[in-house]
């Protein structure tokens, strides 16, 4: 015989957690990390919203977040100089009111790394692999840091006297101070990695053999300044940008007297604001195509306007003789393509400077067979290796666009596929996780703070000096300007989640910054945490049934 | 505009908007950011998904446990918060609880805090009597006014979902103009709740010159626990109007729960403010105003308003009130907040458009 029930007014007070109300459910809330922006944006591949998110602690938040960079790229002072942030373009808070000024902050990380000599990872043990590695600018250095991490002996041969290419050889010192450059390097130095200096590599296979190398990466650049022929170009005072910018680097002041830059890419306005820097006579840059077709950042132009360069949209130089040079008008066809008009003027110029374009100088790689070289650059795969087994490329010789960034991005690239290859395993696509776009945000939640800007030198000071124009930020600034970020597909423990269910069914297990977890006993679905959390990181997926 | 450094240093991504924040020092985050929150009404209840009135019961208590240390007892009117709670013998609350006719909730809780008084406790044990819109402005309004007059020592929620949503969807006189009820259409074929009926509970209580009334939303959390917290440094009657809103009888989604709240305050719809004795003190403002149909159209009840040709007239009508609302209680930033005293509100409002 079955107990007898009990009357029903003499039941004892249960709790409500009897009721289990997660069979409720047809769609379970799930915590995911989506791919910011900036991040996917990041030709280097930082985790940039990582360490803005060590960074917004301040205090010793900014080492972590530190550290988190040089896992991806050995130069933040550098990047937080040069880079023409990608990531700020791509930043989901634009639409709020600006973009995070992710490279300011980057900068400071960086100079703070640099003031309290903050040391890179220690390698693993010594792999006895040894990789050689042509080219010490920003590609073969990031290559160099790279595999040195992973146990590998890497030589670095550096055909100029000093390691950085065109970070040394192209940037001016305005863009990028000579004390911020060599710190960065000589960190990376500090790891063990070889450098050898004025060591022109001119056989590949050669230097290989008798070095013992088991792989080489290419990153020579792209240093040998393309050439146009312009009649009367003998008599006038042609220089090339490139010599230019190495002699002023080298210490040389040559006078110029009028200078015109010829050429629309960042090296003419690099050589255009260093003439300005040498010379009380305003330097004239002459493009053939519109403002709006140029390839040289938009904010170096706007800088390069501020500091009182004049531009010739439009136009070619025809002719060049003393004292003065034949400009033509030129006229976009159709397919964007600059037409000549046969309307000439006249412009004065005590010099010309060539600046429409570099090539790479590819002479060790005759004999090498495998390499293939298209359009002045030499293909490679999708692992970052040529036709030539074991030889890899990239930076400016590789084709993709030429920047630091990207060359940084190549040498990290490259030095994981080396790493695979040296050790025989076969090349994996990294799965990428899903974008976080601005409708995976809830703008509510984050205050209108728009961003604090750069200090910028003087206007009337920048005009003579190669003192640095954009300075970094301070700390307070720097701390507002990496909380801006919105975080964007990534949790910053806000308690949200824990704060609006209406089921009590978001655990907080444990201390900040520590997941949150859900109570699938009790959740019933509703989906207010994935409505309610301000940076997307929450999304629901349908319960089997 | 530029900020003094130190407020710069305290931004945190979020502001103060978000619910807590690991960049934040304890005493800045909101009762609920705490793993030590009294969760007054605990999980297992049988509120429907994205349900307001669970939420914004559990965010009121638990303030009201965090200013009286956990000496709070709580007289329940009949009513949905009452139903998912307390089906027989089980109880989501984790406070002294008394559950009382639909109307006379009020009167209950005067009855505890007198029975404290006698007792000698009143000064360490508070009274919280709470119900929906349909036990306090419509049933309970006779026993609320009877409270306030007398002045008794109760702090008084009403949970503002807009019906009686228990009772399958039932038109309360706080239903707004033009909001379908699935029960109680008006004659005439035109679904919607009567235009010029219906009153306002807080405007009603600010009459009685109480220490304290106040409205707030489930969508603004630090503002609503400010105001509970405020409401118990008082003595005497408070009222706290609460909107919540109902995903079954509103015909929303459940996971928009809070954004329809934060909807109707930032059209205007519902305005956020403090009174004291009978005085408006302070009011929430609408931070990006917007126009009232981005509130209605995505509630069930207001459907009949855009389909078939729609009823622009009626959508006119609603944003005039929502107007009429700002220009009354100052809800944007140019518009002065009115001092004064209630008599001037109300014949502001008797002025209307």
């Amino acid at each position: 015989m079955s107990r007898p029930r009990p009357f029903a007014i003499t039941l004892d007070v249960g709790s409500s957690l009897a009721n289990r109300t997660g069979d409720w459910r047809t769609e379970r809330p799930v915590y995911v990390r989506r791919m910011p922006p900036c991040n996917h944006g990041c030709p280097a591949r930082e985790d940039i919203q990582g360490w803005l998110y060590e960074a917004e602690a301040g205090g010793e938040g900014y080492e972590r977040a530190w550290r988190l960079l040089v896992a991806d790229n050995p130069f933040p002072a550098i990047m937080g100089c040069v880079c023409y942030h990608p990531c700020e373009s791509a930043c989901n808070r634009v639409q709020i009111d600006e973009a995070v000024g992710i490279n300011a902050v980057e900068r400071f990380l960086g100079d703070e790394g640099i003031r309290h000599g903050w040391e890179l990872p220690q390698p693993q043990p010594a792999s006895g692999r040894r990789v050689l590695i042509v080219g010490a600018g920003p590609s073969g250095l990031s290559a160099a840091y790279h595999l040195a991490l992973r146990g590998h002996h890497v030589t670095l041969c550096e055909q100029a006297g000093k390691p950085g290419g065109m970070m040394r050889y192209g940037i001016p010192a305005y863009r990028l101070p000579r004390d911020v450059l060599d710190a960065e390097i000589e960190r990376i130095l500090a790891l063990g990695v070889e450098l050898r200096c004025e060591q022109r590599v001119s056989d590949l296979q050669e230097a290989m053999r008798e070095g013992g190398y088991d792989a080489a990466f290419l990153a020579l650049g792209a240093h040998v300044a393309r050439h146009t022929e312009i009649p009367g170009g003998t008599a006038a005072h042609v220089i090339n940008a490139l010599d230019l910018l190495q002699d002023v680097e080298a210490g040389a002041r040559p006078q110029l007297g009028r200078v015109v830059v010829y050429g629309g890419g960042d090296t003419a306005l690099d050589a255009a604001r260093t003439a300005r820097r040498l010379s009380p006579q305003e330097p004239v840059v002459v493009y053939r195509r519109t403002r709006e077709r140029m390839p040289a950042h938009p904010e170096e132009l706007r800088q390069a306007q501020e500091e009182g360069i004049a531009f010739r949209w439009l136009s070619t130089i025809a002719a060049a003789e003393g004292g003065h040079l034949r400009l033509e008008a030129m006229e976009l066809d159709g397919d964007g393509f600059p037409q000549p008009t046969g309307r000439y003027e006249e412009l004065d110029a005590d010099a010309l400077v060539l600046a429409i374009g570099q090539d790479a100088d590819l002479a060790l790689l005759s004999g090498v067979p495998g390499v293939e070289v298209q359009d002045h650059v030499v293909k490679v795969d999708e692992w970052m290796m040529t036709g030539a087994p074991g030889v890899f490329a990239g930076g400016d010789m590789v084709p993709a666009e030429r920047n630091v960034a990207v060359a940084i991005g190549h040498g990290a690239a490259a030095a994981r596929c080396i790493d695979g290859w040296l050790r025989g395993i076969e090349p994996r696509a990294e799965q990428e996780a899903q974008l976080a776009t601005f409708e995976h945000i809830n703008p509510w939640y984050y205050t209108d703070a728009p961003r604090t800007v750069r200090p910028l030198l003087a206007d009337v000071r920048r005009q003579s000096t190669f003192e640095e124009v954009v300075k970094g930020l301070d700390e307070s600034s720097a701390l507002f300007e990496a909380r801006r970020c919105l975080s964007c597909g990534n949790c910053f423990s806000c308690d949200n989640c824990f704060g609006v269910c209406p089921d009590n069914a978001v655990l907080k297990p444990g201390p900040d910054g520590e997941p949150y977890a859900f109570d699938l006993d009790y959740c019933k679905g509703c989906g207010m945490c994935v409505t309610e959390c301000p940076c997307g990181a929450i999304e629901m997926v349908p319960e089997e049934i | 505009m530029s900020r003094p450094p130190e407020q710069r240093e305290r931004f945190y991504q979020t502001g103060t908007l978000a619910v807590g924040g690991r960049l934040l020092a304890e005493e800045q985050r909101t009762v609920q950011a705490g793993e030590s929150r009294a969760n007054a009404i605990t999980k297992g209840h049988r509120a429907c998904q994205g349900c307001g009135e669970a939420l914004g019961a559990r965010y009121v208590l638990d303030a009201a446990m965090r200013a009286t240390g956990g000496q709070v007892i709580a007289a329940n009117a009949t009513g949905c918060l009452e139903v998912f709670s307390t089906p027989y013998p089980e109880s989501s609350w984790r406070l002294p609880w008394i559950h009382s006719l639909f109307g006379n909730a009020p009167a209950v809780a005067s009855g505890v805090a007198a029975a404290l008084r006698a007792k000698g406790r009143a000064s360490e044990v508070r009274v919280v009597g709470q119900g929906g819109d349909g036990g306090t402005v419509d049933i309970g309004m006779a026993c609320l006014s009877g409270m306030f007059e007398r002045g008794d020592d109760v702090l008084y929620v009403c949970y503002d979902n807009q019906a009686y949503m228990n009772t399958g969807v039932q038109r309360s006189a706080a239903t707004p103009p033009a909001a379908r009820t699935a029960t109680t259409e008006p004659l005439g074929g035109h679904p919607g709740n009567e235009l010029g009926q219906g009153k306002s509970a807080p405007l009603i209580a600010m009459a009685h010159e109480i220490p304290y009334v106040a409205t707030a939303t489930v969508a603004e959390l630090r503002d609503l626990e400010a105001k509970v917290i405020r409401a118990m440094s008082f003595r005497g009657p408070r009222y706290l109007h609460v909107l919540v809103p109902c995903p079954l009888g509103w015909g929303s989604d459940p996971a928009q729960t809070i954004r329809i709240a934060r909807l109707a305050k930032e059209t205007g719809l519902f305005p956020v403010f403090e009174a004291l004795h009978g005085r408006l003190a302070a009011v929430s403002q609408i931070r990006r105003k917007l126009p009232v149909e981005e509130y209605l159209r995505p509630q069930r009840r207001y459907a009949h308003l855009f389909a078939d040709g729609g009823r622009p007239d009626l959508v006119a009508a609603l944003q005039a009130q929502a107007d009429r609302n700002v220009q009354r209680f100052g809800l944007l930033a140019e518009a002065e907040p009115r001092e004064g005293d209630l008599l001037h509100v109300l014949a502001d409002g008797e002025r209307g458009p």
